[in-house]
């Protein structure tokens, strides 16, 4: 089966159908920025994007997406110029041990890329979709067992041009 | 993970052969067969059937195909003006990641998170049935209070569900056995002596599409959630609501009620104690105790009589406030 990930398109034979996208990237093409967390679905910490959309790696299996592009954390940015909210996150010293960070960023990026098309959240009120309270709610679905959340919202606010 | 055959759907009537299942976002499917609850021998791939469109029906309603993603059911325009309850309950529901993947078909055939169905070395009548239900008499808190039976007191977990019965959604369905139309509220069963069975489905059946019919009441429509944490957790207790009051009177009314029984529970009941009834708090209050009365609380989760009587009362309230 083939998989596009950060641009690269990648050949895997003989992969076992039961083979989740996470553990394609991290077992198979050794890309280990996303973490497998619970690996159910509750923590985020597996979060790419997928045409540019952010999902649970562990919940979807690699088999399925053979025609989709992937993008993990090490497709973002280039050396010595991070992505945005990479240097957001460096900034605002948006984490402590760091496990949770690449699912962070790269929920972020999906995330700002869904304001930015209007959508509305649980907490949408207005047609301010990027205050701390909407950052909070948006950015709940990942997990951070340090308690860097603080951190991480002028992180992402700045990343936001706010 | 037991392993399996992998392959695409051949068209929307093609069925299935024994032992498999139907793959639309996997978010709760791949999760239960990580856990061994679920143990397809074939997963038959829909997320390439042309099920991917919101369209408008000759009636003024819509139809949303069942492939069509939760995060862009919840961000469409239309069902934002004209079923705000349905985007709001969609968004109260897990995380923006999960509602990436999650379908419309796939969110109405999530199963129950019971932690005991959820735990395939605990007996469960649901997934292994006969071996009994460890819930009565063990960790029930969030189980239900209506509909349950002594074979099974799990509760339906989907948010968008409670939307859609409290706006007479109808679902679409394809099968061998050719197409039908189910109204929400009759696509799940009740437990009974057979709780292994969510819904009427057969095997073989695909939801194809979710309908909405033209309903003027639900432009003024909300949900509220209640649970134990801010966001991105199930619910303790959700009402869905839609009110039209005219003179201080109820000219019409649709209610749901959410996490409280194995399926979406439609308030017919209190809608009834309602029609035509001056629109105050104290007749809210009355009419979700009159649906109530039937709640057959377990040890740990009578909290949920209260609980439901409160978020009707403050939800109604607010939308017969926003309409004077």
């Amino acid at each position: 089966m083939r998989l596009t990930v950060n641009g690269a398109q990648h050949h895997l034979v003989g992969l076992d159908p039961r083979t989740t996208l996470l553990d394609a990237l991290r077992e198979h093409l050794h890309l280990t920025g996303a973490k497998k967390g619970c690996d159910h679905g509750q923590c985020g910490a597996c979060t790419v994007l997928l045409d540019g959309r952010r999902v649970n790696s562990c919940l979807i299996l690699a088999i399925t997406q053979q025609d989709a592009e992937v993008t993990t954390v090490e497709g973002l940015g280039r050396r010595g110029e991070p992505h945005p909210v990479q240097q957001g996150f460096l900034d605002h010293d948006g984490f402590q041990c760091g496990y949770c960070t690449p699912g962070q960023i790269c929920s972020a990026i999906g995330m700002l890329d869904e304001a930015g098309k209007g959508w509305p959240s649980a907490v949408t009120e207005d047609d301010d979709l990027l205050s701390d309270r909407e950052i909070r709610e948006r950015m709940s679905g990942n997990l951070c067992r340090c308690g860097a959340y603080p951190a991480m919202v002028p992180a992402i606010r700045q990343a936001a041009g706010r | 993970m037991k392993t399996f055959e992998y392959r695409t759907a051949a068209g929307l009537a093609a069925g299935l052969e024994p032992g498999a299942v139907f793959l639309a976002g996997g978010t709760n499917l791949v999760d239960l067969m990580k856990l061994g609850v679920a143990t397809p021998d074939v997963l038959v791939d829909v997320n390439r059937l042309p099920l991917h469109e919101v369209s408008g029906l000759p009636d003024g309603g819509i139809r949303i195909g069942s492939a069509v993603r939760n995060s862009d059911l919840a961000a469409d325009h239309r069902v934002r003006t004209a079923y705000p309850v349905l985007s709001q309950a969609l968004l109260a529901g897990a995380s923006g990641q999960l509602r990436n993947m999650a379908t419309t078909g796939g969110n109405l055939l999530q199963r129950t998170r019971c932690r005991y169905f959820m735990d395939a070395t605990m007996p469960c009548n649901k997934h292994r049935p006969g071996s009994g239900c460890p819930a009565r008499d063990g960790d029930h808190r969030n189980l239900a209070i209506l509909g349950g039976s002594p074979a099974c007191v799990a509760t339906h977990p989907s948010d968008m569900a409670v939307a859609l019965a409290a706006v007479d959604a109808v679902v679409q369905v394809d099968g061998p056995a050719g197409q039908r139309s189910i109204p929400v509220t009759g696509l799940y069963r009740l437990p009974e002596d057979t709780p292994e069975r969510d819904t009427v489905l057969e095997h073989g059946e695909l939801i194809t599409a979710v309908d909405l019919p033209a309903l003027p009441v639900a432009a003024r429509s909300t949900y509220r959630k209640a649970r134990d944490r801010a966001s991105y957790a199930f619910a303790a207790g959700s009402v869905a609501a839609a009110l039209r009051v005219a003179d201080g009177l109820v000219a019409d009314v649709r209610l749901a009620f959410g996490a409280v029984a194995p399926k979406p529970w439609r308030a017919y009941v209190a809608e009834e104690a309602l029609r035509g009834q001056p629109a105050t708090e104290e007749r809210f209050r009355a009419a979700a105790d009159a649906e109530l009365a039937a709640a057959r609380p377990l040890r740990d989760n009578a909290y949920k009589i209260a609980l439901i009587r409160n978020l009707t009362a403050a939800v109604l309230t607010a939308l017969a406030e926003d309409v004077r």
